[in-house]
């Protein structure tokens, strides 16, 4: 039972970390940009939702609020600062998305103060549902795991059911072509930058009752959405899903089992310093594996 | 939320404004350097007000010695921390510092300090790596040692009648000092330890551990956010009704309390301050905080006004003069201020002796959570790397 509960425990993070890597994914493969701002998005849905659930006390209206932020702070940051940063170098970008990210880190901190937000749960979802006997499971994180699987299985159809899908692929794959057809790219990025937006907020939204909503909480998942993106392959949304799932389940089952498998070799508060040790890197083992395994792949499609 | 930045920004500004018409020579520098940005700013920011509200009560002096606050921000990262010690001490040419928030930062940035002839002040971190063999005499600490934080944790393990305790801490020096003093003190049996990254926001796996684990009660050392997340999952897995809880101060805090809600209610904590204890320099400086800031007073608070008031007490004692540095350090080993948490002396190893109260989360009377204090656990109780200090 406890390996069920942790497989779930495992893909509930994962499709979190999906959620926050999808856009970084897509605005990487499709504009060439890296965007360090991402996070600040994450955090942007986060407080906008937290703020909305004070003033109006509804659960839609914070979900709308967020969503709305995020999406509009996204395309903000396009059209002023990202729009001049396509024909820079990957340095060039970094330095001016790590600016935003220091901006909008101390204008959250001038405008709300330091102290995190309280969010509260909706109360229908706060309780645990017995799903097997043995098995306890909070509800709240049952629906992160449909909301995640729901957002994923949509944007495949859209990917590969849409035109703006079919863009968005031939985009990443030869974007000098997609301009020479004739379609406005600049209308394009702006979308694909406002998707991206729109996910990472949702992210934000979503991590707000489970955990604290302060200033820098976006830079903490950002790094895991980037090591997300480089086992799934640069560009590709399908990557960043099974590369976000493998993530969210390493580092999950390490966290959970490695202690009780180093304590069948040694004492038990060495195993336990160990297994913490080993599970903190396991994601980076992973990724480490990853580039040694298919980095002809990896180079490839950035190509 | 933002009148409370104004009411903050109005007292620095008041105190630059008294701080200015004493000619440069006469004030004595104070550099604080602490953690302002990212998550666990709001330790940092009250560190900062409790020391700038001792200034201000004091009319712009500490001590009757007029000074002045160089504040810069750490960013919680241990390289910057060094680098603004670096200028402070160049081109300021600062002799006090103070303010570090998180042990990692002062594991790097300390040192440098100490190597130049310079004090260091502690208002938070104590760090067991500077408590024992590799204490120096011009390093203070007023906060506390990081392990007995946790010792008061296990005293009162003991004393509530837990006989198995699952231990979760994150994994950096103050996790590891945390386990460390839990464990020296608890008599009981550890059903387990887990040790988190510093930068986890999803606590499930460890949850699903705990409860396979069955303990009577967890003790967790989770600071700032961390401690928010951890809260608020443990209530909805539904351990929070099932399995208590015992923590020290840092785990929960009333910044903490406020954003958790009813995921605290009826957790044990330990702590050497709180905003209720009854006496008298604790109660004018509750009122004159909530006055200036709006917001209630943390522990980290108290820990800066108490850290500003040792540098005044010291200040006094030699006249403002910081020439003969062992006359400041005499002046500072007396610890002639009133503490806000009581009684209050330093150690051989120039880290507090003084006593720990058993805290508990409940509703008071108009519907808030508050901690409200209990019962006295330790009395003058050191540290135990004292003995291995020798100057």
């Amino acid at each position: 039972m406890i390996i069920l509960e942790q497989i779930l425990n495992g893909v509930q993070f994962g499709l979190t970390l999906f959620l926050m890597s999808a856009g970084l994914t897509l605005i990487f493969g499709i504009m060439g940009v890296i965007n360090l701002a991402h996070g600040s998005l994450y955090m942007i849905g986060a407080y906008a939702a937290a703020l909305t659930a004070v003033r109006t006390g509804s659960v839609w209206l914070a979900l709308v609020g967020g969503l709305a932020a995020a999406a509009l702070g996204g395309i903000v940051i396009e059209f002023a600062v990202v729009r001049r940063l396509y024909a820079r170098n990957h340095l060039d970008q970094v330095l001016a998305t790590f600016a935003l990210v220091l901006i909008i880190n101390q204008g959250a901190n001038m405008l709300l103060g330091r102290q995190p937000l309280f969010v509260a749960m909706p109360p229908a979802l706060s309780g645990s549902v017995t799903l097997l006997p043995g098995l306890t499971y909070p509800v709240y994180r049952l629906l992160v795991i449909a909301v995640g699987a729901t957002v994923a299985a949509g944007l495949f159809a859209m990917i590969h059911g849409t035109r703006i899908g079919m863009l968005v692929r031939a985009g990443a794959t030869h974007r000098q072509m997609v301009r020479a057809l004739g379609v406005n790219v600049a209308l394009l990025y702006t979308a694909v930058f406002g998707i991206g937006a729109l996910l990472a907020g949702l992210a934000g939204v979503i991590a707000g009752p489970i955990t604290s909503v302060q200033v820098g909480m976006g830079e903490q998942v950002l790094i895991l959405a980037f090591v997300v993106v480089v086992i799934g392959g640069l560009g590709s949304v399908r990557g960043a899903f099974f590369g976000a799932i493998a993530a969210g389940l390493v580092d999950t089952l390490s966290r959970a089992f490695l202690p009780t498998l180093f304590r069948q070799i040694m004492d038990g508060s060495n195993a336990d310093a160990l297994a913490s040790g080993m599970s903190a890197i396991s994601i980076y083992l992973l990724m480490a594996l990853v580039l040694l395994m298919r980095s002809q792949d990896l180079l490839a499609e950035k190509s | 939320m933002k009148s409370f930045n104004v009411a903050a920004m109005a007292v620095l500004a008041v105190q630059a404004a008294w701080a200015a018409p004493a000619s440069a020579q006469d004030e004595v520098k104070i550099g604080v350097i602490t953690s302002l940005s990212g998550p666990g700013g709001y330790l940092g920011q009250d560190i900062r007000d409790g020391i700038a509200l001792a200034v201000q009560l004091g009319g712009g002096k500490l001590g009757g010695v007029p000074v002045q606050t160089i504040v810069e921000d750490d960013g919680a990262k241990p390289g910057q921390g060094k680098q603004i010690v670096d200028r402070l001490l160049k081109n300021d040419k600062v002799k006090i510092f103070t303010g570090i928030v998180f042990s990692n930062v002062a594991g790097a940035t300390v040192p440098d300090v100490l190597d130049a002839g310079a004090f260091y002040v502690s208002p938070n971190a104590g760090p067991s790596t500077f408590a024992g063999k590799e204490c120096h005499p011009n390093y203070f600490v007023v906060s506390w040692q990081n392990d007995s934080l946790h010792e008061s944790a296990g005293q009162l393990a003991n004393q509530l009648g837990y006989k198995s305790v699952y231990l979760v801490a994150a994994n950096y020096q103050a996790g590891k000092d945390a386990l460390e003093g839990f464990k020296r003190f608890y008599k009981g049996k550890v059903a387990g330890e887990s040790f988190t990254r510093l930068d986890q926001t999803d606590f499930a796996a460890e949850f699903a551990q705990i409860r396979a684990a069955g303990p009577e009660a967890v003790f967790q050392f989770e600071p700032g956010g961390l401690g928010i997340a951890f809260l608020r999952q443990y209530q909805q897995a539904g351990l929070t009704d099932k399995i208590p809880m015992v923590v020290a101060a840092p785990s929960l805090d009333a910044v903490t309390l406020s954003v958790v809600g009813d995921a605290a209610l009826g957790v044990n904590v330990t702590s050497h301050w709180n905003s209720d204890f009854d006496n008298p320099a604790n109660k004018a400086f509750v009122a004159a905080w909530e006055q200036a800031y709006h917001r209630p007073a943390t522990y980290y608070a108290s820990q800066g006004y108490d850290t500003a008031m040792a540098i005044g007490a010291a200040l006094k004692g030699v006249g403002g003069k910081l020439d003969d540095a062992n006359a400041f350090r005499q002046a500072m080993m007396k610890a002639d201020f009133q503490s806000v948490r009581g009684s209050f002396k330093f150690g051989p190893n120039r880290h507090p002796v003084q006593d720990w109260y058993a805290l508990k989360v409940e509703k008071g009377a108009d519907g808030k959570l508050a901690l409200v204090t209990k019962s006295k656990i330790l009395s003058d109780h050191g540290d135990a790397y004292a003995k291995e200090c020798k100057f």
